[in-house]
C-alpha cells in the first residue's frame, strides 16, 4: 500500500482522469495532477478552461462525473463543502464567498459556528468567541477593520478578499484554494495576495493559486499548471519554464 | 455616539417602530383618548396575535429567500381539519396535533417542490393558496362544523388575562412564541444559516450550509404558525368559516415589508415583522375611531408598505454613510 511509503514529497491531493460535463459541456476531459505538500501551484488558463469546475471539484461543490481523487494517498468522495473541509482544504471562491447583509464574524464561522449549548446540532452562538476569534483572524493576516460587526457588504473588494483569507487561515487549512483572489485588486492589495501566497508554504500549507495575471503567478508560485479546454496542456516547475512558453501553451 | 446612531439608523424595523409610536399618538389626539382606553386596547390586543403570528412566519421565511402565498388558506385549513375531525368523535388535542401535522405537511410540500424543481416559491404557493382553499372547502362539507366549545379547554387560548384583563391568553402565546423564533433567528446557528442561504444563496452552499433543510424547515414553521394563528381565531369566534383568512397572506407581506425585511432575503427582522403587523391593526382599529370611511382602511395599507419600503431604505443608506472613526 502506498499509505505506507508515504514520505514528505508524497502528494496532498491526486486527481486522476477527471472528466465533468455539464449538460453538454465537457468542461474537464481527463485531468490528472498531484500537488505536493508544502507546494504553491499557480493553476492558469483562458476563460473557460475549466479551472474553477477543477477547483470546484476538489472542494467538494461538484462531484466529478469520473475519475478518481486521493487526499493523503486515500481514496476520498467528498459529497458537500463540509467533507473538504474537514479534510482540511479550504477555498477562497472566485465569485465571493461572503454574504453582503451579514457581519463579519458571522461570515467567519458561516456553517462552522461556535456554540455554548446544542441539541441535535442546532445550539445558541458563542457569539463573544466569534467576535474575539475574528478580531484575532483579521489581524493575523495583516488586515486592519474596524469592528467585526461591520458589515461585509460595507468592505472594499480586497478587505473582503482579506475577510476570506483570514477565515481559510482561522481554520488552519492543509490546503488553500485561491480562485482568482486578485481580481479587481489594487497592486498594493494585489502584492498583499502574492506575498501571502509565498508564505503559505512556510505555515505548511499547500498553496493552489488561479490567475489570469502570469506575473502574478511567477512572482508566488513553485509550478505552473496550464490548463485548455478541459486538459492540462503544461505542468513544469517555474524555474524550467516561463511567461512566453506559458502563452504559446494556452 | 455617532456609532450607536449608526447602528440605529441601520436597523430594518426603525421606520416602521417611529412611525407606530406617531400613529399611536395621533390617534389618541383624534379619538379624544379613547383609543388607548382599557376597553379598546382589549380589543386590538386581542386581535393581533391572529394576523401578527402568520406575519411572524412569513418574516422568516422571506428573510431566507423565499415567499409563502398560502398562509392565508393554511389559517383556515387547519381548525377546519381540527373541526371535523371532532365532530368524528376526535378529543381536542388529538385534532389539534392532526391539524398542526396537515400545516407542516403543506410546509414540507410548498418547501420541496420549489426546491427540487427549482421553481419560485411564488408561483409553488400561489397554486398551494388555491390547493389549501378548495381542500378547506371539501372537506368542511358546505357546513361549517360548530365547535363543541365543552370539549375544548379553549381559556388556555383565548381567555382574557391581566389587569382587568386587557390581555387575551392568544396575545401571551404570540408574545412566546415570537421570542423564541427571534432567538432562534438572531441566537442559533440555526438562524445564522437562515441569513445566510436567504442573504446569498451561493455563499451559503459553498460554506456547507444545508441549504434546502434550511429552507424546509422555514417552510414548515411559516405553515404550522399560520395553522395555529387560525385555530386561535376559530377559537375566539366559535366556529371555522371556509372563507376565513382571505386575504391573509398579503396582509402578512406587507407586515413584514413595512417592518423592514427585504424581499431580496437576508434582511429583516421577526421584531420589524410583529411592528408591522401591529401598524396594520393600529390603523385599522384608529380609522374606525376617527370615523374615517372604512374603505380608506386598504388603501392607507398599500400607501403605507410603500412609504416604509421608500423610507427604510432612504434611512439604511444615511446610516451606512454615516462616518464614524476609530
Ligand atoms: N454551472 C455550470 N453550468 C453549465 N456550464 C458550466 C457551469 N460552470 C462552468 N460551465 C462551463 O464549463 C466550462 C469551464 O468553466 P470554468 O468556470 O471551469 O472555467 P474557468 O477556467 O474557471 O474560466 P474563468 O477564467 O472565466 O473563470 C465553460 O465552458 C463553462 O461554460
Ligand atoms: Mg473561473
Amino acid at each position: 500500500m502506498t499509505t505506507e511509503f508515504r514520505t514528505a514529497t508524497d502528494p496532498v491531493i491526486s486527481v486522476r482522469n477527471l472528466h465533468k460535463w455539464y449538460s453538454g459541456v465537457h468542461a474537464l476531459r481527463g485531468v490528472s495532477l498531484d500537488f505536493a505538500r508544502n507546494e504553491a501551484v499557480g493553476l492558469v488558463g483562458d476563460n473557460g478552461a475549466g479551472k474553477s469546475t477543477l477547483i470546484s471539484i476538489l472542494s467538494g461543490l461538484n462531484q466529478p462525473d469520473e475519475g478518481e481523487l486521493f487526499v493523503d494517498g486515500r481514496p476520498v468522495r467528498m459529497r458537500g463543502p463540509r467533507d473538504a473541509m474537514d479534510l482540511g482544504i479550504e477555498t477562497i471562491y472566485q465569485y465571493n464567498s461572503m454574504v453582503p447583509s451579514m457581519s463579519i464574524a458571522r461570515n467567519l464561522f458561516i456553517g462552522r459556528e461556535p456554540l455554548k449549548a446544542s441539541l441535535f446540532g442546532i445550539g445558541v452562538l458563542d457569539e463573544a468567541r466569534m467576535r474575539a476569534e475574528s478580531v484575532a483572524a483579521i489581524a493575523d493576516v495583516d488586515l486592519h477593520l474596524r469592528s467585526p460587526d461591520a458589515l461585509v457588504g460595507e468592505l472594499s473588494g480586497g478587505q473582503r478578499q482579506g475577510v476570506a483569507i483570514a477565515r481559510a487561515m482561522h481554520f488552519k487549512s492543509k490546503v488553500l484554494i485561491l480562485d482568482e483572489p486578485t481580481n479587481h485588486l489594487s497592486v498594493k492589495e494585489t502584492n498583499k495576495v502574492i506575498g501571502f501566497v509565498r508564505s503559505l508554504a512556510a505555515q505548511g500549507v499547500t498553496g493552489i493559486f488561479i490567475s489570469h495575471n502570469m506575473h502574478h503567478v511567477f512572482a508566488c508560485c513553485d509550478r505552473v499548471v496550464a490548463m485548455a479546454h478541459g486538459r492540462v496542456v503544461l505542468d513544469k516547475p517555474i524555474g524550467e519554464t516561463s511567461i512566453e512558453e506559458v502563452h504559446e501553451v494556452l | 455616539m455617532r456609532r450607536l446612531l449608526k447602528t440605529f439608523l441601520q436597523k430594518p424595523e426603525l421606520a416602521a417602530a417611529l412611525l407606530l409610536v406617531l400613529l399611536v399618538v395621533l390617534f389618541q389626539w383624534q379619538s379624544n383618548g379613547v383609543f388607548l382606553s382599557q376597553a379598546n386596547l382589549r380589543g386590538v390586543l386581542g386581535l393581533l396575535p391572529e394576523m401578527a403570528l402568520v406575519a411572524v412566519g412569513v418574516t422568516l421565511l422571506m428573510i431566507c429567500g423565499e415567499f409563502d402565498l398560502s398562509v392565508g388558506s393554511v389559517f383556515a385549513l387547519m381548525p377546519m381539519s381540527m373541526a371535523v375531525l371532532m365532530t368524528q368523535g376526535w378529543p381536542f388535542l388529538p385534532a389539534m396535533a392532526a391539524g398542526l401535522l396537515v400545516c407542516a405537511l403543506i410546509g414540507l410540500l410548498n418547501g420541496w417542490v420549489t426546491i427540487r424543481f427549482a421553481i419560485p416559491s411564488f408561483i409553488v404557493t400561489l397554486g398551494m393558496l388555491f390547493m389549501a382553499r378548495s381542500l378547506t372547502v371539501v372537506i368542511s362539507g358546505g357546513f361549517p362544523p360548530r365547535l363543541d366549545m365543552a370539549r375544548i379547554p379553549e381559556e388556555i387560548f383565548i381567555g382574557f388575562v391581566g389587569p382587568g384583563g386587557i390581555l387575551r391568553a392568544s396575545f401571551l402565546w404570540f408574545l412566546g412564541i415570537a421570542i423564541l423564533v427571534s432567538l432562534l433567528l438572531s441566537r442559533t446557528n440555526f438562524g445564522n444559516w437562515v441569513r445566510a442561504t436567504g442573504g446569498f444563496l451561493p455563499a451559503a452552499q459553498a460554506m456547507g450550509i444545508p441549504t434546502a433543510r434550511v429552507k424546509i424547515a422555514c417552510f414548515m414553521i411559516c405553515s404550522i404558525l399560520a395553522g395555529f394563528a387560525g385555530m386561535i381565531q376559530v377559537l375566539r369566534v366559535g366556529s371555522p368559516l371556509p372563507s376565513m383568512g382571505e386575504g391573509l397572506e398579503l396582509a402578512a407581506v406587507a407586515a413584514a415589508v413595512i417592518g423592514g425585511t427585504a424581499l431580496t432575503g437576508g434582511i429583516g427582522s421577526i421584531l420589524g415583522g410583529v411592528i408591522g403587523a401591529t401598524l396594520i391593526r393600529v390603523i385599522d382599529n384608529g380609522l374606525v375611531l376617527s370615523r374615517v370611511d372604512s374603505n380608506w382602511f386598504k388603501f392607507a395599507i398599500g400607501a403605507l408598505t410603500i412609504l416604509a419600503v421608500v423610507g427604510n431604505a432612504w434611512l439604511r443608506k444615511r446610516g451606512r454613510a454615516m462616518k464614524v472613526e476609530g
